[in-house]
């Protein structure tokens, strides 16, 4: 990169000699004609720029105004969460789990007590799993109701913000009300929950969901023929449908693009299967589909919570299975039984048969997969985290390649990052 | 689901030897594939017309707590038209260099997949593009973190860590020379040049 000395003389006042003050124009020293480079400039955006969305580092190479190449530099959050893993009981690691993605905590809950179960062949009730397909839905309303709201930030649209961090705080006092947290809610076990949903929630999260498409509509009515959303969006950072494969890209990402690839459909989990609800399938890839395909998603999955709520069977919470879950407080502490299982699940764990097992759940932001290796004991030999956001960030220097800088910001604000999850 | 899946035997009749063995675990099948062979496999499964295995799910490695048992590096494949999962596994011992061929030129996402298996395992991929470290910075000195002989809190002591920390040529990292890399070649780090140039 060539570099250009330029001394300014500093604008200083005096008095001249009738005591009038003397102004310095401030100018460059010998001006000249203004030399225009050529050659490519470097712009370091991040690691802490709001419109990176966490500590994310973006080194871009302009050519004037277009960007001609894209580094992404992450690892800012890096906390070790899979070597943490490999120390910890499978239950212990139900909270690393809330401060990946810590959008959709309950959904990474939900995805890493299905690992483990599959892992040890543990069966889960009825309620359970109508109970864990309620958190991974309201986790995908709450992280697309984040998205909607920064992206509109990102590009000018300040009330989107608003509403949508309006209804994320009703949702967020129902997640309170249930676990007791609102974003760390580490609310699975190994085969259950850690609480059953509280007296009189089920009513008001139907009232909720009842009364939510109205907002999307009123966002909706906002922005989808807005003509600056669409010059801000339409055909940028566009992937056909076979580099987002090529790319790996899941998620919204990869749907908007035209492949029609949702885990929830292709290989159901919770019994998916049984619920009627569409996923939605762009056609251009490019951030406007992208913002489509989010929007149809949170009203599928309003459907999906509804059609949950109506099902919500009574009856056990958590498995069966002395070995797995803990006996009630009132058990432990009266019966002698009770208590040497609470003892040992505590003290030892809960030991998983040998073997591996992966299970990939549709996260908001895509295809999440935990991978669980375990050599008997009752810590696994190694907890892969197969981060979307990670792997969807990657296809980030390819889409904006030859794209204004401007619309760097509205490539990187559709990918949908959490750097959480990211840095790991 | 307890039965192998199909494609191990198509692979097994196509490429013999190669295909090590093949196992069950939890309901998904695994195929253990010969170190050398795991490109062309790969590249099989991706574009034979009765597999198209074309949607590379995750790449990462697997290091167990027994010190004699190889290094493991995972392929989870996916087959977006056909709805089926396979597993690939290549075993590396720990006596040779740790390297397998990259499958960036199959798939762009391994890209960063292989950087980051190469950050936390050490495991090369000859051929990458760009194997640079990616969670970890570029002038780390403390190994790679999932190894299993790298300790929980750090191979350094904390005092070591600060004083690192504290002595560290912010120039090589911070730099935007350093990103052309070509340009920033003398400003690097000595074993990433090295690295870098035997590319």
């Amino acid at each position: 990169m060539a570099t250009r000395t330029v001394t300014y003389e500093l604008g200083t006042t005096g008095l001249d000699a009738q005591g009038n003050p003397v102004r310095v124009p401030l100018r460059a020293a010998d001006a000249g004609e203004p030399e225009i480079p050529t050659d490519h400039m470097l712009i370091n955006i991040g690691p802490q720029h709001p419109a990176t969305h966490g500590v994310l580092r973006l080194v871009v190479e302009l050519d004037g105004e277009v960007v001609k190449r894209v580094i992404p530099h992450v690892g800012y959050l890096h906390s070790g969460f899979e070597k943490l893993g490999e120390y910890r009981h499978y239950n212990q690691i139900i909270p690393l789990t809330d401060r990946t993605d810590y959008l959709a905590a309950m959904s990474n809950n939900v995805c890493l007590a299905l690992a483990a179960e599959k892992l040890m062949g543990i069966e889960i009730t009825p309620r359970c799993q109508v109970l864990r397909v309620i958190a991974c839905e309201i986790s995908r309303i709450i992280s697309h109701l984040v998205w909607a709201g920064t992206t509109a930030i990102d590009l000018g649209a300040f009330s989107v913000f608003l509403w949508m961090f309006q209804e994320r705080e009703k949702l967020y006092n129902l997640i309170e009300a249930w676990t007791g947290a609102r974003l760390t809610t580490s609310v699975t076990r190994v085969g259950g929950m850690m609480a059953d949903v509280p007296d009189g929630w089920a009513e008001q999260l139907r009232a909720w969901a009842r009364r939510f498409p109205s907002v999307l509509d009123e966002v909706e009515t906002m922005l989808s023929k807005n003509a600056i959303w669409l010059g801000r969006t339409v055909d940028v950072g566009v992937m056909t449908a076979e580099e987002a494969i090529d790319y790996s890209l899941s998620g919204p990402m990869l749907r908007a693009s035209g492949v029609d690839y949702d885990v929830r459909k292709d290989r159901p989990y919770l019994g998916y299967e049984t619920y009627d609800f569409e996923v939605p399938i762009g056609e251009h890839g490019d951030v406007y589909d992208r913002y489509l395909v989010r929007m149809e998603e949170m009203r599928q999955s309003t459907r999906i919570l509804l059609q949950a709520l109506d099902r919500l069977p009574d009856g056990p919470l958590n498995a069966a299975d002395p070995r797995v879950v803990l006996p009630p407080k009132s058990r432990a502490m009266s019966d002698m039984e009770a208590m040497i299982f609470h003892f040992k699940q505590v003290m030892e764990g809960v030991a998983a048969p040998v073997g591996e097992a992966y299970m990939g759940i549709e996260n908001p932001r895509g295809e999440l997969g935990y991978y669980f290796v375990s050599d008997g004991t009752a810590k696994p030999v190694r907890w892969r985290i197969r981060p979307p956001a990670f792997i969807n960030l990657g296809a980030l220097p390819k889409m904006c390649e030859g794209h204004l800088l401007s619309d760097l910001i509205a490539i990187n604000a559709s990918v949908d990052i959490v750097m959480g999850e990211v840095d790991r | 689901m307890t039965t192998l899946n199909s494609s191990v035997a198509t692979l097994q009749a196509r490429f013999g030897e190669s295909i090590r063995r093949a196992e069950i675990s939890c309901g998904d099948t695994i195929v253990y594939v010969a170190r050398e062979r795991v490109h062309d496999v790969l590249e099989w499964l991706k574009t034979a017309p009765g597999e198209q295995y074309n949607y590379l799910t995750d790449i990462t490695a697997v290091e167990y707590r027994d010190r004699e048992r190889p290094i493991e590096v995972v392929y989870q494949l996916w087959s977006i038209p056909r709805r089926v999962h396979l597993r690939v596994k290549a075993e590396l011992s720990k006596d040779l260099p740790l390297e397998v061929q990259t499958v960036t030129d199959l798939w762009s996402g391994a890209n960063w997949m292989e950087r980051e298996v190469w950050d936390m395992f050490g495991i090369r991929f000859t051929g990458h593009p760009d194997l640079r470290r990616i969670l970890m910075w570029e002038n780390y000195s403390e190994g790679h973190p999932l190894r299993k002989d790298f300790p929980l809190r750090g191979r350094f002591s904390r005092s070591e860590q600060v004083r690192q920390a504290l002595t560290a040529d912010l120039a090589a990292h911070y730099s935007m020379e350093e990103l052309s890399l070509k340009e920033a070649a003398p400003l690097l780090p000595e074993e990433m040049r090295r690295r870098l140039e035997t590319e």
